[in-house]
């Protein structure tokens, strides 16, 4: 009887399957409801530089929003528009869980608590961020345990105090928190001689010693990341239509890079010979219709704001004000941790 | 003058204890201002100027001012469009301006309230007259907070009169509904009730029925100014006589009559103080929708200041806004001062 019921159950699966795999996708309720209402709906940080920021005539700039505009020209087509709604982190989450927004692109780290528990998905990385240590190099520290008995000043309202205190615990040192209301106070505090040494996420260190120092070269990240923090877009667990659209996207942008296909050649690239970018760009295969989608979203995506590494450069390269490097987050094939998955 | 000397010497070096006082006064003043003076005025870079031309003249940078004063002032507005929110905040500051001037009688002030409001809706909303249609979520700055501070005030006054004199009603149940509302809304925080309006109204609401997030901030505003304005009215209310109140009912007045005629107009006078009190805190207290993503004037400067050419330039951005929260406080307590004054004139 029990077998009988689970040879049932197996075949009643398969033929599921089946009609699975030969049915085109269908749009989901999100897609139909972004194509309805013309735009994409994206909680954005209130304003974090580089990556969601109201420039000085009040557009939004930053990494994080690209990536939403590239998602909205994936959807939407030449007619692509989006409206960004600025989030506190403790709204973020029920904003979209009460559907105010269609996906968060913010500053949020992907961890199992939240993926698992607040009825979300993160759709992928677009930031590989980890907290680390800003130090003058006069103390000529050669790592991050060298601060053993040292005062660090750090933020409060992140996790940054409890990963400083885990970490040192976990390597049986002791250290001094001297904690600010904000990063500002902190930031200040350092440089006025406060404590020996500055503890934020990377990204925030650099632009840091890149702007504030008085003398960058005076000072010295060091090499140990205490914590990871993957940034990424996250969407509704309802409707995973949505949330294979905006996978995707992040992986079609990733993967343009790879290929050397810019805003500025994508035109071009039509044209390739290579498999891959025909896939990519819809000049064969059906890649956008089984998303839901038509031929054209990976070009569009590409087009609106470039690739990934054109997308970092912009916003956070070291051209900008953040000087960030590439490091973590260049691709596989040059040391970093960016791959896309296989578009086939 | 020559009088004057030896009273100012009594008053500042009248004892040991004066005189120290005065003596570490004069320090603090010659120590601290002279300083300040050179950091505000004489170092400072006034004009358009980048970020390393600050640093190098070492003192404040206005230029930080003039180079975020549009983003600070009107939010994430459309730019070309905003000359929209400039009219319609001056709009506003005159329709109180010309309320406050107490020339005009109540309908004509009435009616300049209605035609000014739809005025101001039209202006910054647009999709009528040729304008550009803006939704509210890129309404921001200092029109956002002006007019949430006066919905506070404006508009949660007619409700805030009748929770006062239903508190003191006969009626049980009229009573109970007044002084559970009151309690509950005073009861908790007001980022409370705007995280509540905000972000939880919206779970409970069927997928299809979107209320405008600044509607909802404007709602829960209302609503928590009006308890605490019931509060302060009920005080003047008890400072009323009895026997007026008396008085009218033995000419024939209804409840309503001598309420709003002989009551109303007496306990208000009384309340002025702690009206203006409430005013000025809820002033204020607009920040603190910035928590729910609404751009007012503070959010919109912590925007401005997370741009990281910028960011070091945070005092001064501060200083700005902090003189332009200054201003309107200050004009509220002045003008209930001269209007405690001049209805203290008309009673004698």
């Amino acid at each position: 009887m029990n077998n009988l019921l689970n040879n049932g159950l197996a075949a009643a699966m398969l033929l599921a399957a089946a009609a699975g795999a030969s049915a085109p996708a269908q749009a989901g309720a999100t897609i139909d409801a972004i194509r309805q209402r013309g735009e994409v709906v994206c909680g954005v940080s209130t304003g974090i530089g580089g990556f969601s920021i109201a420039d000085s005539s009040g557009q939004w700039t930053g990494l994080t929003t690209d990536f939403c505009r590239a998602v909205s020209a994936a959807v939407l087509g030449d007619a692509a528009k989006e409206k960004f709604v600025p989030l506190s982190p403790q709204q973020r989450f029920t904003a979209l869980q009460s559907g105010e927004v269609d996906m968060l692109t913010t500053v949020a780290t992907w961890t199992l608590t939240r993926d698992a528990s607040l009825g979300l998905l993160y759709a992928g990385v677009y930031f590989y961020d980890g907290q680390g240590f800003l130090v003058p190099k006069s103390l000529d520290l050669k790592g991050a345990l060298d601060l053993d008995g040292a005062s660090i000043c750090t933020a409060t309202g992140t996790t940054s105090e409890l990963n400083l205190a885990d970490y040192f615990r976990a390597n049986g040192k002791k250290f001094t928190p001297v904690v600010f209301e904000s990063q500002n106070e902190a930031r200040a505090a350092f440089f006025s001689g406060r404590c020996q040494a500055f503890s934020a996420d990377m990204s925030y260190l650099s632009s840091v010693r890149a702007s504030d120092a008085p003398n960058p070269d005076e000072w010295v990240i060091l090499p140990e990341m205490i914590s990871k923090e993957p940034l990424g877009p996250v969407v509704g667990r309802n409707d995973l239509e949505w949330y294979t659209v905006a996978k995707w996207t992040l992986m079609a942008l990733i993967e343009a890079e790879e290929k050397g296909i810019t805003q500025a050649n994508v035109d071009q690239m039509k044209d390739s010979q290579d498999p891959t970018i025909q896939r990519l760009l819809g000049t064969s295969g059906d890649m956008g219709e089984k998303l839901g989608l038509d031929a054209g979203w990976a070009y569009r995506a590409i087009k609106r704001g470039g690739n990934y590494g054109e997308i970092f450069e912009r916003n956070v390269g070291p051209k900008t004000p953040l000087r960030m490097e590439r490091n973590a987050n260049a691709l596989w094939t040059q040391g970093g941790q960016m791959y896309a998955l296989p578009v086939r | 003058m020559s009088a004057a000397v030896p009273k100012l010497r009594q008053r500042l070096f009248g004892s040991v204890g004066n005189s120290l006082l005065t003596l570490a006064m004069v320090a603090a003043f010659v120590i601290y201002v002279p300083p300040l003076l050179r950091w505000a005025f004489i170092d400072a870079t006034w004009v358009a100027a980048a970020p390393d031309v600050c640093r190098a003249n070492g003192g404040a940078c206005w230029s930080f001012v003039h180079e975020k004063y549009r983003l600070i002032l009107f939010g994430r507005y459309p730019y070309a469009e905003q000359w929209r929110p400039l009219a319609a905040l001056a709009l506003a500051i005159m329709l109180v301006l010309a309320s406050c001037s107490l020339r005009f009688g109540w309908r004509t002030v009435v009616a300049g309230w209605a035609i000014g409001v739809t005025a101001i809706i039209v202006l910054m909303r647009g999709g009528a007259l040729g304008l550009e249609y803006v939704p509210t979520d890129l309404w921001g700055g200092l029109p956002l907070t002006v007019f949430l501070a006066l919905s506070g005030m404006v508009g949660a006054f007619p409700l805030a009169v009748v929770l006062a004199l239903g508190r003191r009603s006969r009626l049980r149940v009229v009573k109970s509904i007044c002084v559970a509302f009151i309690e509950m809304v005073r009861g908790v925080p007001l980022v409370t009730v705007l995280f509540m309006a905000s972000f939880m109204i919206p779970l409970f609401l069927p997928g299809k029925v979107q209320v405008d997030a600044l509607l909802r901030a404007l709602a829960a505003i209302t609503l928590f100014s009006a308890a605490y304005l019931a509060e302060a009215i009920r005080g003047g209310l008890q400072a009323v006589p009895e026997g007026q109140e008396q008085a009218a009912e033995a000419l024939g007045l209804t409840y309503w009559q001598t309420s709003l005629l002989v009551v109303v107009p007496q306990a208000l006078r009384h309340a002025i103080p702690a009206i203006a009190n409430l005013f000025i805190g809820l002033f204020k207290d607009t920040s603190l929708v910035g928590i729910v993503g609404l751009t007012d004037l503070l959010l919109a400067t912590k925007q401005a200041l997370g741009d990281p050419q910028w960011r070091s330039f945070a005092l001064e951005g501060y200083i700005f806004v902090a003189l332009i929260y200054v201003a309107f406080c200050f004009f509220i307590s002045r003008y209930s001062r001269s209007l405690e004054r001049r209805l203290q004139h008309d009673r004698s």
